[in-house]
């Protein structure tokens, strides 16, 4: 048993595991609406890492901190809906401003940004490893500080700690872009701004998942799949909990897993996927049996689960909360009473600091090159963020855009070649089988929230023509998560392309920017 | 099918304009080449306020800010209609004595204003540092949130029977008739309202894109109550630099912070400068040091349509029959889009203005070289 520390959550005192995240902490102390929507609704977690901005609170007089990246600590005075203050106590002064050099910057510490850092590092170059999240590992492999890392993580973390690269953790990388022969990156670290001169970039920003809206989604207690497992990673409390799992993608096994083993009684995991397109994924698993059994030893962990392929979540209700979930599986409806939904339609490659850059992108990932070279000239891009392919394809770009960000020739590595083409090929086959059928284009209705950040609804966004114009009109992106969320919904419910990217790319101190020394 | 008028460019001017020609019976069809508020105007912060760096730019901008005034209760919600007021910022006690002669000059003209000492102010905005002069309240001044603004004209325009056109690109404008992609259209006038792009239709206009800098915050309710502007702001607006920033804040209907404002000649290009843009904000924090805190969502540039003598370009353009042009409005489009509306659709129907349109004849003497 961990100590405890003591917060003050809307006034009232609440006793929180320590070194636990302040999502987690309200989580088990019953307060599921953190904050109120532009149009008064409560709002909960949604994505738990970092991207939707939906868990904001106000934390030691401080507005719009994410519930999900800050941890408890004993005093801490937490303010929800309402409660939480509008305007942050005034600074005394500019924060300080710190500068960093590096040959090779890498951002995002998952497995793709881990194994690139490596590499570099390893090669001679002077290499920079920063991340959102506290501790390394990625969104696969997240964990609080101070705990030990998963064992699939460890070799790689080790080698990291050898390999000489300078980690920064807590850094949100907010602006990139080219400066003279290089490129300079703004990032917020814990209220100091960090700017960051590097010759050489790689991203590895990995993915988000896909939320596809449906009336109710904006409940709380409806989280994504990665979101609700990321909230218990949190340190949230599922004992007791019933859980629904829905949505698409390989993910889902995993999620109903990782939710069962916290202690949830997972009611339903629904595949919207129809069985005949899994069962042609399921074959070119055949060819992969690692995943095969990943998948076995996945499904064992909840066997007493139904476990229904067709089927998705067509509607949540619940007054404060989400209460049940209405299940559609193409022949019928039925309700299932929980106190979670995690529903998520796989994921989506975060590519918003590579189009900051101006690098090219392909169906919604960064296009890369044999060496995982963007078409920016010294900026690279491994794992997620070109294409949603796992982790074996990310750690084996990650090394390739290491070796070449430091002035090697990957192509001398070939197992690092075939393990990419054999998980990129499987990855397409994958996108193929987990594709989200047209069903769900028609469950939002025209009240339903679609920009959650700003509360524009479906209605207002349809009678627009393109990403802009709902922006401009019905201010659907306009909010502080940056149309991470409702830009690919959009995308999927109206065939839109993203609207161009704006600087910063991340919420960011307004005292950040005035410091350039640049032209 | 026929119509009477040809507006090209459904900004803010272009719909305010399209919007009286209809209300005076004309058949009216508005080209856009892209989408409806999509250009200076989205890019606008939409304050709507009275100026008074010369008679002229006093007598549109009051004109403008009182029919804004008198429609305000018809704007929908989306609007963000909202009369805020502006407070013009005195920095130091020689700026506090330059509040009393602008004071006066409203006051002489009818213009409702109060003059705060530095007391007041800081009771007024308490985000504002300590130790600031005072300030001149100019309560009548409003907010609006400029497309929807622009797209509500259109939407009044429609009504009375007007047709909006997207995606509709004008290659050129000979005379009364104006040629799109998709053939040409005909009209007995046509109006030039493309901002700073209306010299690519109408070679010879002295009107040149000068680039702005904008940054918005999330949401801080109460943050500020007034547009915040300094007063050495028309040094910047007005000034022969190339290059100048000034304080200018807005609070949005939203509770979001507007952060204006920075001034450059550069061409098209819209590519966001963090130079420029880190002296507007050190600028702002100068007048804001509680600012810093807040956190900036979004940075984006826009290109306003300025004229050698910071005077817009309404009326006939002699030059070819029957055109008509409305730009050159720099800073103050949103403001002015309805008194130059009115100006238009009187120099069209032969009627007298409320105001001399003379000032602001396209035709007009200018100081120096032409800009273009």
């Amino acid at each position: 048993m961990r100590e405890s520390v003591r917060l003050t959550v809307d006034g009232r005192a609440v006793l929180a595991e320590a070194g636990v995240t302040v999502a987690a902490a309200l989580w088990n102390a019953g307060v599921l609406g953190l904050r109120r929507s532009v149009g008064g609704e409560a709002r909960g977690v949604l994505c738990a890492m970092g991207i939707c901005y939906e868990c904001r609170v106000g934390i030691d007089g401080v507005p719009h901190r994410r519930a999900c990246m800050e941890l408890v600590a004993d005093g801490m005075v937490i303010g929800t809906g309402a409660a939480a203050p509008d305007v942050p106590r005034p600074a005394s002064r500019v924060p300080e401003r710190v500068s960093v050099e590096a040959d090779v910057a890498v951002i995002g510490a998952g497995p793709a940004g881990v194994a690139a850092a490596c590499r570099a590092a390893e090669s001679g170059a002077r290499t920079l490893l920063l991340d959102d999240a506290a501790a390394s590992g990625g969104q696969i492999h997240r964990r609080l500080p101070g705990q030990p890392p998963p064992e699939a993580a460890r070799s790689w973390l080790e080698r990291l700690e050898r390999s000489g690269a300078q980690r920064i953790a807590g850094a949100t990388v907010a602006e990139a872009r080219r400066e003279g022969e290089g490129f300079v990156l703004l990032a917020d670290c814990g209220g100091a701004a960090l700017a960051v001169t590097a010759r050489r970039v790689i991203l590895a920003t990995g993915a988000r998942e896909l939320f596809l809206p449906f009336p109710g989604w904006t409940l709380p207690g409806v989280l994504g799949a990665g979101g609700a497992q990321a909230l218990a990673k949190g340190g949230a409390s599922l004992a007791g909990r019933i859980a629904v799992v829905a949505g698409s993608g390989p993910l889902l096994l995993a999620v109903a897993a990782h939710l069962a083993k916290a202690g949830a009684e997972v009611a339903l995991v629904a595949e919207q996927a129809p069985l005949g397109a899994l069962a042609i994924f399921g074959s070119a698993l055949a060819l992969a049996p690692g995943k095969l059994l990943e998948a076995a030893r996945y499904r064992a962990a909840f066997s007493d689960t139904p476990f229904r392929t067709g089927a998705w979540i067509a509607e949540a209700r619940g007054t404060d909360r989400v209460e049940r979930v209405v299940v559609e599986d193409g022949s019928g409806r039925f309700e299932i009473p929980c106190d979670l939904a995690a529903v998520a339609h796989g994921l989506v490659p975060n590519t918003e600091l590579a189009r900051l850059l101006g690098c090219g992108t392909e169906s919604g990932a960064v296009r890369v090159e044999a060496q995982q070279e963007t078409t920016v000239p010294g900026v690279f891009a491994a794992g997620e963020t070109c294409g949603v392919a796992g982790i074996d394809v990310a750690i084996a770009e990650g090394e390739i855009a290491g070796l070449a960000a430091a002035g090697r020739d990957a192509s001398a590595a070939p197992p690092l070649l075939r393990a990419r083409a054999r998980g990129r090929s499987l990855a397409r086959r994958m996108a193929r089988a987990f594709r989200p059928r047209a069903e769900l284009r028609r469950l939002a209705r025209p009240d339903t929230v679609v920009c959650r950040c700003e509360d524009a609804r479906l209605a207002s966004i349809a009678a627009c023509g393109a990403a802009r114009e709902a922006k401009l009109a019905a201010r659907a992106g306009m909010g502080p998560c940056q149309g991470r969320v409702c830009a690919p919904a959009l995308e999927f419910l109206f065939g839109w392309d993203s609207d161009t990217v704006r600087p910063p790319a991340r919420p960011v101190p307004l005292g950040h920017l005035a410091r350039e020394e640049t032209t | 099918m026929p119509t009477d008028a040809i507006v090209v460019g459904a900004g803010v001017v272009g719909a305010a304009c399209a919007e009286a020609l209809a209300a005076a019976g004309l058949s009216v069809t508005v080209l856009e080449s892209r989408f409806a508020a999509g250009g200076a105007t989205a890019a606008a912060m939409g304050h709507l306020v009275v100026m008074d760096d010369s008679e002229a730019q006093f007598a549109l901008t009051r004109l403008s800010r009182d029919l804004w005034t008198r429609r305000a209760g018809e704007m929908p919600p989306g609007c963000e209609d909202e009369r805020t007021g502006t407070l013009w910022i005195a920095a130091t006690e020689d700026e506090l004595a330059l509040v009393g002669n602008k004071a006066a000059f409203y006051r002489e003209r009818g213009v409702d204003v109060a003059e705060l000492d530095g007391g007041a102010l800081a009771r007024e905005e308490p985000n504002l540092r300590p130790g600031l002069a005072g300030a001149l309240l100019v309560p009548d001044d409003r907010v609006v949130y400029p497309p929807n603004a622009a797209r509500w004209l259109l939407s009044r325009a429609a009504a009375r029977g007007a047709r909006l056109v997207e995606g509709a690109e004008v290659s050129a404008i000979h005379g009364r008739r104006v040629a799109t992609r998709t053939g040409d259209l005909e009209a007995a006038c046509v109006v030039n309202a493309t901002g700073a792009a209306a010299p690519l239709l109408t070679p010879g206009l002295p009107v040149a894109p000068r680039k702005g800098h904008l940054v918005i915050t999330d949401r801080y309710p109460g943050f500020c109550r007034r547009q915040l502007v300094e007063l050495g702001y028309l040094r910047s607006a007005h000034g022969a630099s190339n290059e100048s920033v000034a304080f200018n804040l807005q609070p949005r209907a939203t509770g979001q912070m507007l952060l204006g404002s920075s001034r450059e000649f550069a061409g098209f290009d819209a590519s966001i400068r963090p130079a420029i843009r880190a002296r507007m904000v050190l600028r702002a924090l100068e007048y804001a040091p509680a600012l810093a805190a807040l956190s900036a969502i979004r940075t984006w540039t826009g290109f306003r349509p300025a004229t050698p003598d910071n005077l817009p370009l309404i009326g006939a353009w002699p030059e070819t029959p029957g055109l008509f042009v409305a730009t050159g409005h720099e800073g103050l489009g949103i403001t002015t889009a309805l008194g130059t509306a009115r100006l238009v659709a009187d120099a069209v129907l032969g009627r007298t203005s409320p105001i001399d349109p003379a000032p602001y004849r396209p035709t007009r003497a200018f100081p120096g070289a032409a800009h273009a």
